[in-house]
């Protein structure tokens, strides 16, 4: 039996409204990247993370779940599980993630932090109150919940007057940049991936990169946000011999992770079709959102060596 | 034999943007749908705007699969709006079929 879609959406959902996040990240766990790097509390510019990448372990671990209750009879009680994780945050003990998954998270967005002070960029944080954005109950369809959490990530915008928003990853891009505007009167933020930023500040490498690795466009990034040159720029420039893949830029094949949360397998042997397409160009390759990262990863077992952008713009463009 | 019901579109339509009755039916977006899914966009749109409710009901995995990546949409020539008629139709299934 597959996995119950209106228990797993409406588990999904519960979390959001219950909980301020679809998989329940702890305060602590979500800002612990920012230790130590001295950042301001709040100000007209911000560094909004969504807790995207802060997620992901979770995802990953609630996924391998997943994958074993799909066509399984467990499948049959996730009815109950809904009822149960109402109360009991249930989700929590089912997703227990791998601490080095967590610390490849942590090093990700202690990369793009440096990257825009290298930059010169003078940004602020949220801290426990940078909120996951709701981009997986867009998805879902469960408009009423996310517009009523999208107000609550605006009210702390509000709360601490910021004008400019840098963001991480596409999903937060899109929630904020497209999606938002539409949900909430009055919304004036401005709203740039930190890769735009970047690319427009012209940064100069320290370090030239001389390797090659194909590319892998997030959907949301290239058609629906229109970032497709920033990411090659910043690459190129730090000596980068960037390989497009069959299907790439604005037509890019997508790496499946958004069926995970209710077909894995679906979303998996979507995953090995991309994998087999890189492969075929590079045995790297540099992913610009978590989804994408995770979900290749995945499916490449080791066949190719996925990275997060990041990680090669920082040796580049902050010497290490 | 299928019962068709005249106000089903105006179930599932919450706005402008679900503009399924632009589809001019050429196959393009099946023709490139990453995951194969035959059915979607165009067939089940064309049950919403014909009114055959059960048979979109009967496909909520289907409606759930699409992965809003948009390539359908890049590549129509009638600029539906697909990706936001799919999240329409979950919108729908949320409310009327899942009680949430």
């Amino acid at each position: 039996m597959p996995l119950p879609i209106g228990d797993t959406v409406g588990i999904l959902a519960d979390n959001l409204r219950i909980r301020k996040s679809v998989l329940p990240v702890s305060a602590k766990s979500a800002v612990a990247w920012a230790r130590g790097l001295g950042l301001a509390r709040g100000g007209e510019t911000i560094l909004y993370t969504g807790r995207m990448y802060q997620l992901m372990p979770y995802i990953e671990a609630l996924n391998k779940v997943q994958e074993k209750i799909e066509d399984s009879w467990i499948a049959e009680y996730v009815k109950f599980g809904r009822v149960i994780n109402r109360l009991i945050n249930i989700s929590a003990l089912m997703a227990l993630p791998s601490k080095s998954m967590r610390e490849s998270c942590v090093k990700i967005l202690v990369n793009i932090a440096r990257l825009l002070g290298r930059a010169g960029v003078n940004f602020g944080y949220l801290y426990e109150e940078d909120l996951y954005s709701g981009a997986l109950i867009y998805d879902l369809g469960v408009d009423d919940i996310l517009e009523a959490h999208a107000r609550r990530v605006m009210d702390v915008f509000k709360k601490y007057r910021v004008k400019k928003v840098i963001t991480v990853d596409p999903h937060t891009t899109h929630m904020l940049r497209s999606v938002c505007p539409n949900l909430i009167k009055g919304y004036d933020l401005r709203v740039k991936s930190y890769l735009e930023v970047l690319a427009e500040r012209e940064l100069r490498p320290q370090k030239e990169l001389r390797l090659e690795t194909a590319i892998h466009d997030s959907c949301l990034y290239a058609r629906h946000e229109n970032v497709l040159r920033e990411q090659r720029i910043l690459l190129e420039k730090a000596g980068i011999d960037v390989r497009e893949p069959a299907e790439s830029g604005k037509f890019t094949f997508c790496c499946g992770g958004p069926a995970e949360s209710l077909f894995p397998r679906k979303a998996k042997e979507y995953a090995k079709k991309r994998v087999d397409q890189i492969k075929k160009v590079s045995f790297r390759a540099v992913t610009m959102c978590p989804i994408c990262l995770v979900n290749l990863q995945k499916a490449a077992g080791g066949e190719i060596q996925l990275e997060d952008i990041s990680s090669y713009l920082v040796q580049a463009y902050c010497g290490g | 034999m299928a019962l068709v019901n005249p106000g089903f579109v105006e179930e599932v339509r919450r706005s402008d943007r679900f503009n399924a009755s632009a589809c001019m039916n050429c196959g393009v977006c099946s023709a490139v749908c990453p995951m194969g899914i035959e059915l979607l966009p165009r067939k089940l749109f064309r049950y919403v705007l014909l009114g055959v409710k059960d048979r979109v009901l009967e496909h909520g995995e289907a409606i759930y699969s699409c992965l809003l990546c948009k390539l359908c949409e890049v590549n129509c020539p009638a600029q539906v709006q697909i990706a936001e008629n799919v999240r329409s139709l979950r919108y729908y299934m949320n409310k009327k079929v899942f009680k949430i």
